[in-house]
Formats: C-alpha cells, sequence, structure tokens
C-alpha cells in the first residue's frame, strides 16, 4: 500500500485533568473514506480538530500529507476542506459570497474563485439561492453549503463532523447522494458520525471509539462479522417483563442482550429462533428479524447504544 | 441533477505562502463586505452624529457659554471649537470599539466564523489583524466625514488642522485594539457590554476633558483623562485644530501613550485570538 496521507500513532489530548482522546493509531490512504463511529464524547471531534491543524495534540505523533500539524499548520490546512460539526457560515453576506471570500481566504485568485462558486451552487442544488442571505436558508441547504464552502479550494482531503445530525430523513438523503458522489470520485473522505447507518452507506473502513480510545477497526461489514452475528431478533415483553425474558431465553442463542425497551438475541438465522422461541410458549408483544449493524457492533464493544 | 465533477487534489492550487503574507488583508476584504450590508446606515450615523452634537451642545449650549466668559473664550477659542476635537477623537473611538468588539464576538461566539477562517491556511494573528485593520478603515471614513462637518461649522481655525484626522484615528486604534483584545477573552458578552457602556464608555466621554478642560475637574477625577486615549487625542487635536497650548514633551507623552497602548492591544490579541482558536 501507499504511504498514508493521515498516519496517527498514541495520539492524545487533554484538557485539564479530562482526556478526550486518548493514545489513538490509525491511517488513512488517498481515496478512501474513513470514519470515526461513537457516541457524544467519544473524542471524534477533538480527533478532527487536530487532524485539521488547528487545535495541538498533548502527545504522540502525527504526521498529515506528510507534514506535523503543529509546525505546519497552514501548509496543511492548505489542502483540507473542513466541514464543523456546526455550520459557522457568515450569516451576513449571500449563499454565493460566502463561498467566493473563502476561496479568498485560501488566497485563490478572483477569476478562479468566480467560476469555482458556479460550479459549487451545482454540485450543492443551490443556484436558485445564490444571492439568498444564508440567514433564510433551511438547516440542509446550510450544510450543503458548509460542504460546498469546503470544496472551493480542491482539497486533498474532505473532513466532515457529524454531516448530518439535525436534518431530517430527506435532507440527509440528498447530503448523502452529495457525499457519495464526492466518494465515487475518488475524493479521501473523513466522517466522524453517532449514526451507524451513516458509517455503513459512507465509510469504507472506520474505526469505532469510545470515551477517547479505539474499541475496534475495520470495514463495516468486516466489523459486523467479527462482533456480531448474521441477524438480529428483536424481542419486546413490555418494559417491566425485558429483564426477566432476557434471563429465561438466555440459552437459545449464542448472545443476548436486554436493553430496557426490548431484548436482542444474536443468531444467524433469526426466523428460525422465532419459531424456537413460539414453540417454547413464549409470547412477546412483537418481534422483528433485522440484519445486524453496527450498532451491534458498538453494543457488544462497550455493552452500550450509540444514542442514550 | 446536475452531475457537475469535483476536482480534488491539485496540491499545487494553494499557495499556503502567499496566504501567509496577505492573509490579513483577505480577512479585510471579507469584513469590508459585510461592512458594505450595512454602509448607508454607517454613513448616515457617521454624518447625523457630528451634525447633531455641534447643533446642539457646539452652538447651542456654546452660545450660552460664549456669552457668560466674555471675548476670552474657552481656551481662548469659541466654544464649538474647543469641542469639535474631542468630539472627532471620540467618533474614532467609537467607530473602531463598534468595529472590534461585535465582530470579534460574533467570530468567536455568535456564528463561529473565526472558526471557519482559521480551517484555511489563515492564522489566529492574520484574523486579529483583518478585524483590526477594517476596524481602522472604518475609523478613517467615519473621522474624515466628521472632519467635514467641522469645516463646515467653521470649528477649524489651524491651516494643519487636517492633521487632527490621524491623530483621532491613531487614538481610534489604540482603543480598538485594546477592546478587541479584551472581547476575544470574552465568554459572556452580556455583562461585559453592560459593564463597558457604563463604566467605561461613558465615564471616559465624560471625564476626559471633553467638555471641559480637564484642568478645571477636581485632582483626584484627573486620572479619568490621563487614562483615557480619548483625553490624549483631544489634546492633540485641540493643538492642531487652533493652537492649543501643549509642551513638547506633552506631545510626545500624548504620542507614546497611545502608542504602547497600540501594541500592547495588538500583541494581546493577536495572541488571545490565536490561544482561544487553538483549543
Amino acid at each position: 500500500m501507499s504511504n498514508p496521507l493521515i498516519s496517527a500513532r498514541g495520539l492524545t489530548k487533554k484538557f485539564g485533568d479530562f482526556t478526550a482522546v486518548n493514545g489513538i493509531d490509525f491511517d488513512v490512504f488517498k481515496g478512501e473514506s474513513f470514519g470515526f463511529l461513537g457516541p457524544n464524547g467519544a473524542g471524534k471531534s477533538t480527533a478532527m480538530r487536530i487532524i485539521g491543524a488547528t487545535s495541538q495534540r498533548t502527545s504522540g505523533t502525527i504526521s498529515i500529507l506528510g507534514k506535523d500539524p503543529e509546525l505546519h499548520g497552514p501548509q496543511i490546512r492548505a489542502h483540507l476542506g473542513v466541514v464543523p460539526q456546526q455550520d459557522n457560515l457568515d450569516m451576513q453576506l449571500s449563499v454565493a459570497e460566502n463561498l467566493y471570500i473563502y476561496g479568498r481566504y485560501f488566497g485563490l485568485p478572483r477569476k478562479f474563485v468566480k467560476g469555482k462558486v458556479d460550479e459549487l451552487l451545482a454540485f450543492a442544488q443551490l443556484e436558485e439561492k445564490r444571492d439568498a442571505k444564508v440567514e433564510t436558508l433551511s438547516g440542509g441547504m446550510k450544510r450543503r453549503l458548509t460542504i460546498a464552502r469546503a470544496l472551493v479550494s480542491e482539497p486533498e482531503i474532505l473532513m466532515l463532523d457529524e454531516p448530518t445530525t439535525g436534518l431530517d430523513p430527506q435532507a440527509r438523503h440528498i447530503l448523502w447522494d452529495r457525499l457519495f458522489r464526492l466518494k465515487e470520485q475518488g475524493v479521501t473522505l473523513l466522517i466522524t458520525t453517532h449514526f451507524m447507518d451513516e458509517a455503513e452507506q459512507l465509510c469504507d473502513r472506520l474505526i469505532v471509539m469510545d470515551k477517547g480510545t479505539i474499541m475496534a477497526e475495520g470495514s463495516p461489514a468486516s466489523l459486523i462479522k467479527d462482533y456480531a452475528t448474521k441477524e438480529v431478533l428483536e424481542l419486546r415483553f413490555g418494559s417491566d417483563r425485558n429483564q426477566e425474558m432476557g434471563a429465561k431465553l438466555r440459552t437459545m442463542c449464542d448472545r443476548i442482550e436486554e436493553l430496557p425497551d426490548r431484548v436482542l438475541m444474536y443468531t444467524d438465522d433469526g426466523e428460525a429462533l422465532l419459531e424456537k422461541i413460539y414453540a417454547a410458549d413464549f409470547h412477546p408483544k412483537t418481534s422483528l428479524v433485522r440484519r445486524s449493524s453496527l450498532e451491534d457492533v458498538f453494543l457488544r464493544l462497550t455493552g452500550r447504544t450509540l444514542i442514550e | 441533477m446536475s452531475l457537475t465533477q469535483i476536482r480534488q487534489g491539485s496540491l499545487v492550487l494553494v499557495d499556503a505562502a502567499r496566504v501567509q503574507s496577505r492573509g490579513a488583508l483577505y480577512v479585510a476584504q471579507a469584513r469590508i463586505r459585510q461592512m458594505m450590508k450595512w454602509i448607508w446606515l454607517i454613513l448616515g450615523i457617521a454624518i447625523a452624529n457630528p451634525i447633531l452634537y455641534l447643533i446642539s451642545v457646539g452652538i447651542g449650549l456654546g452660545g450660552l457659554i460664549d456669552q457668560s466668559v466674555g471675548p476670552a473664550g474657552v481656551d481662548g477659542v469659541k466654544y464649538l471649537t474647543f469641542l469639535a476635537p474631542a468630539l472627532l477623537a471620540q467618533a474614532a473611538i467609537q467607530g473602531t470599539m463598534d468595529e472590534t468588539v461585535f465582530p470579534t464576538i460574533e467570530g468567536f461566539k455568535w456564528h463561529k466564523t473565526f472558526y471557519s477562517m482559521n480551517a484555511t491556511p489563515l492564522s489566529g494573528v492574520q484574523i486579529s489583524y483583518g478585524v483590526f485593520l477594517t476596524a481602522l478603515f472604518r475609523a478613517f471614513y467615519t473621522v474624515v466625514l466628521y472632519f467635514g462637518v467641522m469645516w463646515a461649522f467653521g470649528a477649524l481655525e489651524s491651516p494643519r488642522a487636517w492633521l487632527a484626522i490621524p491623530t483621532a484615528v491613531f487614538a481610534g486604534a489604540s482603543f480598538g485594539a485594546l477592546m478587541q483584545a479584551l472581547a476575544a477573552r470574552l465568554e459572556d458578552e452580556n455583562i461585559f457590554f453592560v459593564v463597558l457602556g457604563r463604566f467605561v464608555m461613558m465615564p471616559l466621554f465624560m471625564f476626559s476633558g471633553t467638555f471641559f478642560p480637564l484642568t478645571s475637574m477636581p485632582f483626584f477625577l484627573q486620572w479619568i483623562g490621563w487614562i483615557s486615549p480619548l483625553w490624549h487625542a483631544t489634546e492633540l487635536g485641540r493643538h492642531l485644530t487652533y493652537g492649543h497650548a501643549i509642551s513638547p514633551t506633552m506631545i510626545w507623552v500624548h504620542f507614546l501613550f497611545l502608542g504602547i497602548m497600540l501594541v500592547l492591544g495588538l500583541f494581546f490579541s493577536a495572541r488571545i485570538f490565536t490561544k482561544r482558536l487553538a483549543k
């Protein structure tokens, strides 16, 4: 494999007594779509800000595009496109102006940026909003504009921190479509998310983070294969009985998780297991057989759900 | 649906060295673009303010004062002439303050735009200088307009009166730089605005020898003037617009005071910007 674009060893960031990122190692390669999956507070955003060459690490090493961000911050940032968790657009300027001034921050020539603005407005499907004030845009439009803005300098790596948090399902799908196009075009993507469906859709490879450390690393499929079964049977017996029923069902499958609202049974054949359960005279209020997801991987690794 | 190809990975496109030398100007360009959204309001205030002040206080109140002091005048001149240089400096100070404090709080807190700037090759130092440069620009045209109104009111007596323009801008720069550093440290701006308005701006305006010579104040209150950039600029402005007598040493003291304040303000502002962005 070629040299990684980003390579971190023992990367650590402390805020006073609190360790936000605790000695993580990872490599990101060109053209790859790499994800950080974990709940809020796992240290994903902190890691992103270090990779973004804005926040300084406490210890460990990191090289981005072959350079140390502590010494070459501006040179590294020249080749990154950053989409922060919170859209920090210029609210007083128009959509096109936001793209234009951002291109100028990279020192790009006026003429080049003007052409780029048209191109990006088309990409973000915001051509009709060209002269609208940012204040008047919907959440999804603001998000697309923030992504378009990050592309103005034709970055080597596009970094997205929680790209679809707070968006409605339709806006999420439009955004995923845009990101998927970028991925198809070979753009190196770095994504943090606490949505497992997002990680499954967009990431080739990901690390699962919790409390500042890496719990597991791999492709979504391999993580599911390694840390979960093919299928999951979800049973609901009513909030007060899930715990009790879970204990009774334990012997019927490899692994079982009792959550407050439901019991999860891990198996390679959900339907067969369900039949066995009915045959044994258990009567859940509802039942659902589904494919295992990264949510199950996370539950297995940490004993907790992603969204609490 | 469009099928726009997004190009990527042209490592030669962005010239980080170019940004390193001109970054502050790029920030100022963007800030001026924002300012242009309000330009008619800003210009309206910049012209209405001196007209209203010079008519009401300068001519209205000034008429009474001129009558009671007789031909000796206030500091040897009409009250209007005495008052105008102080208001000129005050206009510069107000202009830089508006253009440093609000954008700084907006950049760090309200819209977090400084963080988006810092995600480009721009550094905290450049962002801080860019905001400051814009404030200087605003102070400059505000003062020029003010000066024009002063001229129309006949408040200028000396041929070198125009030199009061740079000294007023200088005072604005000193105060603005310090305010920018303070604003950059703020976590809670609400208390700041109350304190700033009532316990800083108001006393400075009232007790900097603006409406009467500082020496006519009780001695124990005169220190407010000594630490006020407004007083230092007013003394220089009076010297330049009508020949108010000050010793060469004091001229140096005034410049030195404003200069030190400016250097400290810029230094701390750049430092606080850098630290806060890197958190």
